[in-house]
């Protein structure tokens, strides 16, 4: 029963969403009284998709056989987390947590949103029904969750034994939060072209659903790397692989989006550019879920393309973005451009901004894309790898954060001051940095040297927005900047440091050799077989030694029955300089086993970076809102003493 | 801003759309040629993995005479089925060299004596180098060589008894 309960809830919701959107023509037509009920409908419709939702985990939890999802995708001997999280490690319940996410979104955007005017609203609400309605569709078309197998299976197939990992249960939900999170600032665009209203109002609506997705999409790439990092085995942290740009991608738009926005609520310019980059982020969502969805990119390592799935929400992206863009090509000529601004000022640093991302966009869209049209033209099959992003998009982001250390110096309108006058510490940073990588290391390649430089630069320049006032006193926004960009200078030390000085060491070695990778000697002492709930393994007992650090490391290779797969376990062990990593292969004829051995100098700076990247988004969005609070209750307080 | 901007972001998606379109509605071609079709055999001379049956050399394959070569071991479970198929096509007169990978000598006269010996000659490779020379990813994997020793075709995963006409087939085309 709790399986049909939760497909009752999807139709419901869908009727719901349907009947939103109906209301939504309505008002554009001048009746303005249906907001209220426009209000509740996108309410209820939220809560009937957390029921279908909540109803989809109880069958997880269960392990009820009976539902063809659960067998394909859990088995009984699981554990608990990675049953729940079965639920969302799979196609059909991905899409539902989509839908969930999109439909609770529009849901919020319903109760919270006070500062855009109504008809607006009323316009986003119609639209966000729209996007919705599609995704019911699809999900009770093409991709039920909830179907029945009969006969009930007694055991299920399992989940993919590389996704029984406590980081991977929460990595999903969180893009996912972040991809969603873009469809609010995608529906306000669109009802603001709708209705004619973009304005600074608009803007400041639009900037907490930005930065809350982006700060989400931040969090989920870069706890995404950190596990490819440490569950693949291979010591990378950036494959750019097809799925890995399809969560890029929207953050290099939102990115974008974060920065064009503030123009747009400050000054009220970038007006249609900023509402393009609005549709363009959650289309890259939407991009991003079709490729990893429909397969389309992966066809060659011989996953299944499922044609009926790919065909809908191909369909679904052609008439969502197709019908922005050309609400765009329509209204885009009604758009007013607000306040000018000179050569160099702060709008224009944020254009500079705006088009270096968009080009680095444009660049991992084509490289993603590429050996897709190139099949379609000449029949060839070629793949498109890491030489080709980091030798064109590594200058880019390099010459970006050079300038990420000099807009935020500038004033709105027209600077006057010499702004270089204020960077002679960070060039000075800089220049060193560079003249000791030359001096100590004269090998080195051109790409990590220059990252040093910058990195040393922009450590100093990200600060200088603080100084020569208390900093206590700055907003909280401005701290926010302060450390998502200083976060920046951290995460590209990290990947400099490991692309110059990583150490890697593959050997096979027999129980008692000794092999050095970088400072360290590592021991292999024995290979024992061991076991875990659902999984056999090998592990076996390195001793590393540097001057007087002493550790152990186990890494392992484990082999889960179903479905059949092996997988390495990496045992990694983080100092302050560094992290020393550890996989254990296969044994070969005579006995010996495989080791691979990496020591990664302040790799961690990489995550750590992300991770200070993400909270000077949640500073920004503190700020914001706290600032909001503030202007809000001095409104009501005003007009409670009889003023207004 | 002029209507040619407007209109642009609108023709550029047209364009991605239709050649994604495209892409799902064609047949995907699954089939990874191998880049070694057509190219000399690599340079190599293996050690007999059985004192009763001589190792394998490039040499041998340039014989004038079309070969098959079976990269094989005797701790591959698909290698079981193979073998019993490679029987059949050296009835039919095709001779079946072997690449045993990583392989020691009991195990593999274990292997043969129960699942049936098609080989003229097995050479022992035990660290998979020439198996990587060859352009071989795993067990089994078998190369249609014609006389001269240029590889003709690869056939990756076992040969199940429905490709003997194909394989007959490569092999005839290359006599």
């Amino acid at each position: 029963m709790i399986a049909e309960a939760g497909l009752a809830a999807l139709w419901l919701a869908a009727g719901l969403a349907a009947f939103q959107f109906l209301l939504m023509i309505l008002s554009l037509r001048g009746a303005a009284e249906v907001g209220r009920a426009m209000r509740s409908i996108a309410v209820v419709q939220g809560a009937l998709t957390l029921i279908a939702f909540a109803m989809l985990l109880i069958v997880f939890a269960r392990s009820d056989m009976s539902v063809a999802l659960v067998f394909k995708n859990s088995s009984a001997v699981k554990p608990f987390i990675y049953k729940l999280a079965g639920a969302w490690g799979n196609h059909e319940g991905s899409m539902l947590m989509w839908v969930t996410i999109l439909a609770v979104a529009g849901a919020f955007l319903a109760l919270l949103s006070h500062r855009t005017s109504e008809r607006t609203l009323l316009a986003a609400l119609g639209a966000q029904a729209v996007l919705a309605l599609g995704f019911y569709a699809f999900l009770l078309i093409a991709s039920n969750p909830f179907s029945r197998l009969w006969p009930a299976a007694l055991d299920g197939r399992g989940l993919n034994p590389l996704l029984q990992d406590p980081g991977l249960a929460f990595h999903p939900p969180t893009l996912y939060l972040g991809y969603v999170g873009l469809s609010v600032a995608f529906s306000l665009a669109v009802g603001a072209l709708l209705t004619g209203e973009v304005d600074s109002k608009l803007a400041r609506a639009m900037r907490p659903w930005v930065l809350g997705a982006w700060i989400l999409l931040t969090l989920g790439i870069t706890a995404g790397s950190y596990w490819a990092y440490y569950e693949l085995g291979w010591g990378g942290y950036w494959f750019w692989d097809p799925v890995e740009n399809a969560s890029l991608m929207p953050w290099l738009a939102a990115t974008a989006l974060l920065h064009s926005i503030n123009v747009l609520a400050a000054r009220g310019a970038l007006k249609a550019w900023t509402m393009m980059l609005a549709v363009i982020a959650f289309s890259m969502s939407m991009v991003g879920t079709f490729l990893v969805r429909s397969g389309i990119l992966t066809s060659v390592h011989a996953f299944a393309i499922d044609p009926e799935r790919g065909t809908f929400l191909l369909a679904l992206l052609a008439i969502y973005v197709g019908a922005a863009f050309t609400l765009f090509a329509i209204r885009g000529a009604t758009l007013k451009e607000g306040a000018p601004f000179e050569l160099v000022s702060r709008e224009s640093g944020l254009v500079i901004n705006n088009l270096i991302l968009t080009v680095i966009l444009g660049v991992v869209f084509v490289g993603t894309l590429y050996p897709l049209f190139v099949e379609a033209v000449s029949g060839e099959k070629l793949s498109v790898g890491a030489p080709y992003f980091n030798a064109v998009a590594g200058p880019l982001a390099l010459l970006l954060a050079v300038l990420v250390g000099i807009g935020p110096l500038l004033a709105w309108r027209r600077e006057t001051r010499p702004v270089f006058k204020q960077l002679p510490v960070p060039a000075l940073l800089g220049v060193t940095a560079l003249a000791i990588t030359i001096i100590l290391w004269p090998a080195m390649h051109i790409l990590p040297r220059l990252g040093f430089m910058v990195a040393a630069y922009l450590a100093a320049a990200s600060i200088l927005p603080l100084t020569g006032r208390n900093p206590l006193r700055a907003p909280l926004a401005t701290w926010g900047m302060v450390v998502a960009h200083f976060g920046i200078a951290v995460a590209l030390l990290g990947m400099a440091s490991n692309a110059a000085f990583t150490s890697e060491r593959l050997a096979i070695a027999r129980p008692g050799e000794i092999l050095s990778v970088g400072p360290w000697q590592v021991q292999l002492q024995e290979v024992t077989p061991t076991a875990g709930k659902n999984w056999t393994a090998v592990e076996a007992e390195l001793r590393a030694a540097r001057g007087d650090d002493l550790v152990t490391l186990a890494p392992q290779t484990r082999y889960f029955s179903d479905p059949p797969m092996e997988t390495n376990e990496s045992a990694i062990r983080t100092f302050w300089n560094g992290q020393l990593y550890t996989v254990v292969g296969k044994q070969d004829a005579s006995g010996a086993w495989q080791l691979r051995l990496w020591w990664k100098p302040f790799v961690t700076l990489i995550w750590a970076g992300g991770a200070l990247i993400a909270l000077g988004g949640a500073l920004a969005l503190l700020g914001r809102i706290w600032r909001r609070r503030a202007r809000h209750s001095a409104d009501t307080d005003f007009r409670r003493r009889g003023y207004a | 801003m002029s209507k040619a901007v407007r209109f642009a972001p609108l023709a550029l998606l047209v364009a991605i759309i239709a050649a994604l379109v495209w892409r799902l509605a064609t047949p995907v071609d699954t089939d990874v040629h191998s880049a070694m079709e057509g190219k000399q055999i690599p340079l190599f001379k293996l050690p007999a993995a059985l004192p009763s049956k001589p190792g394998l050399s490039s040499s041998d394959l340039a014989s004038g005479e079309p070969h098959l070569v079976n990269v094989f071991a005797s701790w591959c479970v698909p290698c079981v089925t193979e073998v019993k198929v490679l029987q059949i096509l050296k009835e039919s007169g095709v001779p079946v060299e072997g690449i045993a990978i990583r392989d020691r000598a009991d195990d593999l006269a274990d292997f043969l004596a129960r699942n049936g010996d098609p080989y003229e000659r097995i050479g022992s490779d035990a660290q998979s180098e020439v198996q990587i020379a060859l352009g071989s990813s795993g067990v089994p994997e078998s190369f249609v060589v014609d006389g001269k020793g240029v590889i003709r075709y690869q056939h990756i995963g076992p040969i199940e008894r429905s490709d003997v006409p194909l394989i007959l087939t490569k092999l005839e085309q290359v006599r």
